[in-house]
């Protein structure tokens, strides 16, 4: 187990800078999610960690030791392809004991550990098997085994759950997470499924075009984006704008709301769940008159898309308080002033 | 379920086109079995060109020499060209495009020129007709075949194979001999098997380098037919398709044509 971290990280293709100047901590032990939109860099900064893609300046630190004149086959890591790379001349077992093997653990040593590993991914009796027997689910165990059987310094994931489908990666998210607190490994994950980054990490970064823009716990993040971009990456969200004056935020229909601390650039963000829908004029500090568009039922929760000054507003509620409100029509919007978030400009 | 006009005619065309493909094979492969020497009908079987090809040994020298020098060939050219087809594969260099289209004119220059070619510059550097001349031209023949056959299977290879070992741990050796390879093989005996033919099936070469006297099959088969054809070469043919088909329904087995498993 090892701490990692990357300073001044920067890589170019050409004139496209896949990494500029990423400098992040990856604490012992933790899961950190790097999250951004594709191209954002997300991925050349897991391969330059992995070792795949040499960066043009900065350095990794595995350990507290400077990687940079280690290979890849040296660098003790694990790491899980998205399209898990299984080799398919290999059996189950092959696979999972291939790292072994080239370690010259010795077979019975090789045997044993394969067995036991099989056990935690809960693949007990599939060691014979070739990868083409198995489904999408268990060849994503066979890699995840695979990878943490020599017992690396870091997992390193490359959206590895992309390729399941919805019901399948969330028992996979559940799974993963499980066998992470139980090895207690550094794990770095890339992937461009927000929902997924929060539920697995314990802190995530942000990147967008090469660059880091923000990093810290996910409820941190999700709760205080403080950045454009980042409030809508991360979740949605209504971005309202205005003009700062005296006493508050003058939006583009005339309406003086709060204005949170910070909001000089007259940028803030409203969470859908924060926003309220109502018929009748609501005793509430900020209220805006929206027309009402349409009802999205979604099980437990119901959506409301409003049409507010030529912009989308939407707002996210428990199903059953939404029964009042008529189809499409006028209605008011409220949001308390605690839940108005200050925003810089796009970074 | 009825077949339409359309099928009927599409398994007659194929048909025919079996029938031009086999039709010369087969009917030399009765007349390898008919006593007339002279090919006169009516058949009556007959071993005798067997048996006398058995005491042939002029024919049997030269088809154990046609052997030797197929399966010599075929090595080195496996070898080679397999090890050519990943450094082409694996490494960007200056001038690998050059070198890349370099190797496919010597499958269109016709190999009477080729043969000339080489008659003369192994003359020139020494090495002169032998049987080391036959084998370094027939390599040189299949090389191209080689690399063009284990090429196209490295195109279907997955990188991130190659990175999962590495990310194990696999060193250069170990991916290329664990991952690669077994990946390849298919390709690997597909380019064995051309190596083979080319130089078992090679007369034109073999005919200028070869020294007086130390005949490959095809060879002494020319020379045979010009003195005067007797169905003991039939005989030695029928035995050779016989075992160059059930050698190319092995492959085909293995391999499934270079297909996936």
């Amino acid at each position: 187990m090892s701490e990692v971290r990357v300073e001044g990280l920067t890589k170019a293709y050409g004139s496209l800078r896949a990494l500029d100047d990423v400098s992040l901590r990856f604490p012992d032990g933790g899961f950190f999610g790097l999250l951004g939109p594709s191209g954002s860099g997300k991925t050349t900064l897991l391969r330059a960690i992995a070792g795949f893609v040499a960066p043009d300046a900065g350095r990794v630190l595995i350990g507290d030791q400077p990687v940079e004149n280690v290979a890849v086959e040296a660098r003790e890591i694990g790491m899980v392809f998205q399209n898990y790379a299984l080799f398919p001349n290999m059996s189950v077992a092959e696979n999972i004991g291939f790292g072994l093997r080239v370690r010259k653990l010795g077979r019975d040593e090789e045997r044993r550990r394969v067995a036991e590993v099989l056990e935690l991914v809960q693949l007990g009796p599939l060691g014979n098997r070739r990868p083409h027997q198995l489904s999408g689910g268990q060849r994503q165990r066979v890699a995840m085994a695979r990878a943490i059987v020599t017992r690396p310094r870091v997992l390193l994931l490359d959206e590895p759950l992309s390729a399941l489908d919805k019901s399948l990666r969330v028992d996979m998210q559940i799974e993963l997470k499980r066998i992470q607190r139980e090895l207690g490994i550094t794990t770095i994950f890339v992937t461009h499924d927000q929902e997924e980054a929060m539920t697995l990490s314990d802190r995530i970064g942000i990147l967008r075009a090469g660059r880091l823009i923000r990093e810290g716990r996910p409820e941190e993040v999700y709760a205080d984006p403080q950045d454009a971009f980042t409030a809508r990456f991360l979740g949605e969200a209504n971005i309202l704008t205005g003009v700062a004056e005296e006493g508050g935020l003058r939006l583009a229909d005339g309406t003086l709301v709060h204005r949170p601390q910070g909001a000089d650039a007259g940028l803030i963000a409203v969470r859908p769940e924060h926003l309220e829908v109502s018929v009748a004029e609501p005793a509430c500090p900020n209220r805006l008159r929206a027309d009402l568009r349409q009802r999205v039922f979604a099980g437990a929760m119901g959506t409301c898309v409003m049409q507010w000054q030529g912009q989308v507003l939407k707002s996210i509620a428990r199903h059953d308080d939404l029964r009042d409100l008529p189809e499409t029509g006028p209605v008011w919007l409220c949001w308390q002033d605690r839940h108005a978030r200050a925003l810089v400009q796009e970074p | 379920m009825r077949r339409s006009l359309a099928d009927w005619l599409g398994i007659s065309w194929l048909m025919l086109v079996l029938v031009f493909l086999y039709a010369p094979i087969l009917v030399m492969a009765a007349m390898s079995f008919n006593a007339s020497e002279f090919y006169q009908l009516p058949f009556q079987f007959s071993t005798t060109w067997y048996e006398r090809l058995a005491r042939n040994s002029a024919i049997l020298d030269s088809a154990l020499r046609s052997v030797v020098i197929a399966a010599v060939v075929t090595v080195i050219a496996t070898a080679l060209g397999t090890a050519a087809s990943i450094a082409l594969w694996r490494y960007e260099f200056r001038g690998k495009r050059v070198l890349q289209v370099l190797l496919f004119p010597p499958i269109a220059i016709p190999w009477l020129i080729t043969g000339t070619a080489m008659l003369i510059f192994f003359y020139a550097v020494g090495i002169g007709r032998g049987t080391p001349a036959v084998i370094l031209g027939h390599v040189a023949l299949a090389l191209p075949y080689v690399i063009v056959v284990v090429s196209a299977r490295l195109t279907t290879f997955d990188r991130s194979l190659e990175e999962a070992a590495r990310a194990l741990g696999a060193g250069p050796w170990m991916v290329t001999r664990a991952v690669l390879l077994p990946w390849i093989a298919p390709g690997i005996i597909a380019g064995a098997l051309f190596a083979f033919a080319v130089s078992f099936d090679q007369f034109v070469v073999s005919y200028f380098l070869s020294a007086p006297g130390d005949n490959t099959l095809p060879v002494l088969i020319y020379t045979a037919i010009r003195k005067g054809f007797t169905p003991e070469i039939n005989a030695i043919s029928t035995i050779i398709i016989t075992v160059s088909m059930a050698l190319m329904l092995l492959a085909a087995r293995f391999t499934k044509f270079g297909g996936e498993r």
